[in-house]
């Protein structure tokens, strides 16, 4: 049995997640739907938070509410005029798109509730089954190099990263 | 009433099925971006849920998630730059505008 608190989080994060990710897909304003995704992240940092994992939750907001998003919004305002609507979609395409989503959600969700793997473990069994994760433990597992520690993911995020900063630079120069 | 592990995969799939329609029907590449980083992120989402409902003793999924943001934000970075590139070339940023390789 869960929490009353547990469970209001959870309807307003899940509301919240549902109808902002189809707001960031259907507004024709960009700059908005970009608010928007800002806002599906922050919800979806939350839902970090109270599945326990405490770090992601702060990766999440610093790295993708903090960074990525800074980076959008400049992007739209340079590539973009202030206030500069979308044209409207032409039906084939808007056909098109809902009737993949459509049929990808029926799927999708025919196989969630058809998976025999869920048993009706709750969330606060779940947080019980699993001790809390300390900084000291993240750390260890991030530079050793034993079996299920994460050294070399490590070092090849920091070569991608550097990598990525030099070709974002030879990329986006004025020549 | 119990918050089990399908509450938590339902806006997931909701979330992934808004990013494909915005990838279809989208025709600012930075707003095909925002779609795409809706797509990744409820991936990221899943591995979170299914370490905590179904490994709970372990972390391989915490970490699979960070790995993913790192490389989703150099991959959000260089196609900006890209994307500042065109349109410093066509002055346009639609996807039916850039159509040619080489201006």
């Amino acid at each position: 049995m869960d929490s009353v608190a547990n469970i209001i989080l959870y309807f307003v994060v899940a509301i919240a997640v549902t109808v902002f990710s189809v707001m960031a897909v259907t507004s024709r304003r960009i700059l908005r739907a970009a608010t928007y995704l800002l806002f599906v992240l922050i919800s979806t940092a939350v839902i970090y938070f109270q599945l326990g994992y405490q770090f992601l939750g702060a990766v999440q907001i610093a790295v993708y509410a903090g960074g990525i998003m800074v980076l959008f919004v400049f992007s739209i305002i340079l590539t973009r005029k202030p206030g500069e609507k979308e044209s409207f979609l032409d039906s084939h395409r808007r056909a098109i798109g809902i009737s993949v989503s459509v049929a990808g959600c029926i799927l999708l969700l025919l196989a969630l509730f058809t998976m025999p793997l869920f048993s009706g473990v709750s969330l606060s069994e779940a947080l019980e089954a699993g001790n809390m994760i300390t900084m000291k433990e993240i750390g260890n597992a991030m530079v050793g190099s034993d079996r299920f520690q994460y050294l070399l993911p490590f070092e090849a995020v920091s070569v991608l990263l550097l990598a990525c900063i030099i070709g974002g630079v030879v990329v986006a120069r004025k020549r | 009433m119990d918050l089990s592990i399908l509450w938590y995969l339902v806006p997931s799939v909701i979330m992934f099925v808004a990013g494909v329609y915005g990838f279809v029907t989208r025709k600012n590449m930075i707003a095909l971006l925002i779609s795409l980083e809706l797509m990744l992120n409820s991936a990221d989402l899943n591995f979170v849920v299914f370490n905590r409902y179904l490994f709970p003793g372990s972390m391989e999924g915490m970490f699979f998630t960070l790995f993913a943001i790192a490389i989703a934000a150099a991959e959000t970075a260089i196609a900006i730059a890209i994307i500042i590139n065109i349109y410093r070339s066509v002055q346009n940023t639609d996807i039916n505008v850039v159509n040619k390789m080489k201006f």
